[in-house]
């Protein structure tokens, strides 16, 4: 898998430079050439060999910003269902893959993993919303992105910041999930289609091992 | 479960740390970028930089400070001072940034607060508080809202201004006693819990810490979703694991994994 190709997709929402940089440290670190580009060419995304989605901001804002990138949904769509390359969604870019999101005003998704972005509601009052800070991850089933990171209360954290989360309607979508007033939304994946809620960019040692996983992920 | 955060802050000037960091290996204690470094290896759950540049020229060294540090450390990193409009958040967060605090522009026109929401989203803009209080001992306590480093008196109830600000659209706030901080007696408690208490976003403590026993008060009496500190492990009286194994054995939720 030498010299991959990893799109991570530009539509004006927020630093990627430092998610490169994440990236191309986990590749480095995993023995990995691959050549990690920040890019907002359709054509770069339609072709790579992997793409990100990464999303900072609310939801309806950067469906916009997507949507005003010409041919980026499109291309896209061509590199994650057509050539079936895997695919990362990350925070509001996971959120993206649902079929709508309810931040604000109800604005339509990918539809990728069906189901919707609703508002975290914690069950304690007491507890804090945005849901901002480093929670452990629960596992519902066996996935590649989660291989070799140890889960559960003693396992590794996973940084989030974040008031909606996505709630698919095929459970079997979620692969892990987070406590916080009941659960959270945290990584979900359907065939060659991933996401996480939480910034594997800042989670330190899991974020690494997670990109790591998926820049080796053979769906 | 959701984990307490510690968040040492750098005050940056001119591109440098201005308080002394005398702590683990640093090559150069006036660097930013290594003092960052450290700390995301010693396990800090965040960091914060505080620009106090006097000038406006200077603010491309900060910017160039924040893109380095968020090239070399993968931790949330927010970045305050001299926050004055949505281009200024912009710029900060193209640069690396992750969050952005407000302070006296939040103060001048809290609608300012919900324009940043609006564009970047509640969860970067962290509003910061810095609070005097008022009443005379024996009176039911009340704070008023400082700016200009605690120069300027507003007239503004700080915990008034904490439900107007999360309201606009603040997803955090950062609550500074101006009476406690460089003091080292602790965080002003009473101050932390009733904006805590007010607001339903998460509150971080700051201004005071003297001990690691401050940083329990913080959270378990203050109502804190996370401290905040300087001068404690800048000078290399504890190390953040320290101040963690400290917090835990109290029976606090702490991130031990870094």
């Amino acid at each position: 898998m030498t010299g991959e190709t990893v799109a991570i997709i530009d539509y004006g929402s927020g630093n990627l430079h430092s998610a490169a940089k994440a990236f191309e440290r986990a590749a480095r670190e995993a023995g990995l050439a691959s050549r990690i580009a920040v890019t907002s060419d359709p054509d770069r995304v339609a072709s790579a060999d992997r793409v990100v989605l990464p999303g900072v901001g609310a939801y309806a804002d950067c469906r916009r910003g997507l949507d005003a990138v010409p041919g980026m949904v499109e291309a896209m769509t061509h590199a994650a269902k057509e050539r079936v390359r895997p695919f990362l969604g990350i925070c509001v870019g996971m959120q993206l893959l649902a079929t709508r999101g309810l931040e604000h005003t109800p604005t339509p998704g990918l539809g990728w993993i069906p189901g919707d972005v609703a508002p975290i509601a914690p069950s304690d009052p007491e507890l804090k919303v945005p849901h901002m800070g480093w929670n452990t991850l629960r596992r519902d089933r066996d996935q590649a992105l989660l291989e070799g990171i140890p889960t559960g209360e003693t396992g590794l954290h996973a940084y989030f910041v974040h008031s909606y989360a996505l709630i698919p309607e095929d459970s079997s979508d979620v692969v892990a999930h987070s406590e916080y007033g009941g659960p959270v939304t945290a990584l979900v994946a359907r065939d060659n289609i991933a996401g996480t809620q939480f910034h594997p960019e800042k989670s330190q040692r899991l974020g690494l091992a997670l990109i790591a996983n998926f820049l080796r992920w053979r769906p | 479960m959701l984990k307490t955060r510690i968040i040492p802050c750098l005050d940056v000037k001119d591109g440098r740390v201005v308080k002394g960091v005398q702590f683990l290996e640093l090559r150069d204690a006036g660097d930013p970028v290594e003092a960052a470094k450290a700390y995301d290896a010693a396990g800090a759950d965040e960091l914060c930089f505080l620009d106090i540049t006097a000038s406006h020229e200077d603010r491309g060294t900060l910017l160039d400070v924040v893109s380095r540090t968020a090239e070399a450390c993968f931790m949330p990193l927010t970045v305050g001072g001299g926050v004055r409009t949505v281009e200024d958040i912009r710029t900060l967060l193209l640069a690396g940034a992750d969050k952005v605090s407000i302070n006296t522009a939040a103060v001048k026109d809290p609608d300012f607060v919900a324009q940043a929401a609006r564009k970047f989203g509640s969860q970067c803009i962290v509003v910061a508080i810095d609070a005097k209080r008022t009443s005379a001992p024996g009176e039911p306590a009340a704070w008023q809202i400082f700016t200009h480093g605690g120069r300027s008196p507003t007239g503004i109830d700080a915990i008034d201004f904490a439900r107007t600000v999360t309201a606009r659209g603040a997803g955090e706030l950062l609550v500074t006693s101006m009476d406690r901080d460089g003091m080292r007696s602790g965080y002003d408690l009473a101050l932390t819990r009733a904006i805590a208490d007010a607001v339903s976003v998460p509150v971080i403590a700051s201004g005071g810490v003297g001990g690691l026993d401050d940083f329990v008060a913080g959270v378990r009496d203050g109502g804190a979703s996370a401290v905040l500190a300087a001068s404690i492990f800048h000078f290399g009286q504890h190390t953040v694991a320290e101040a963690k194994a400290h917090m835990a054995a109290a029976g606090l939720a702490m991130r031990l994994d870094a």
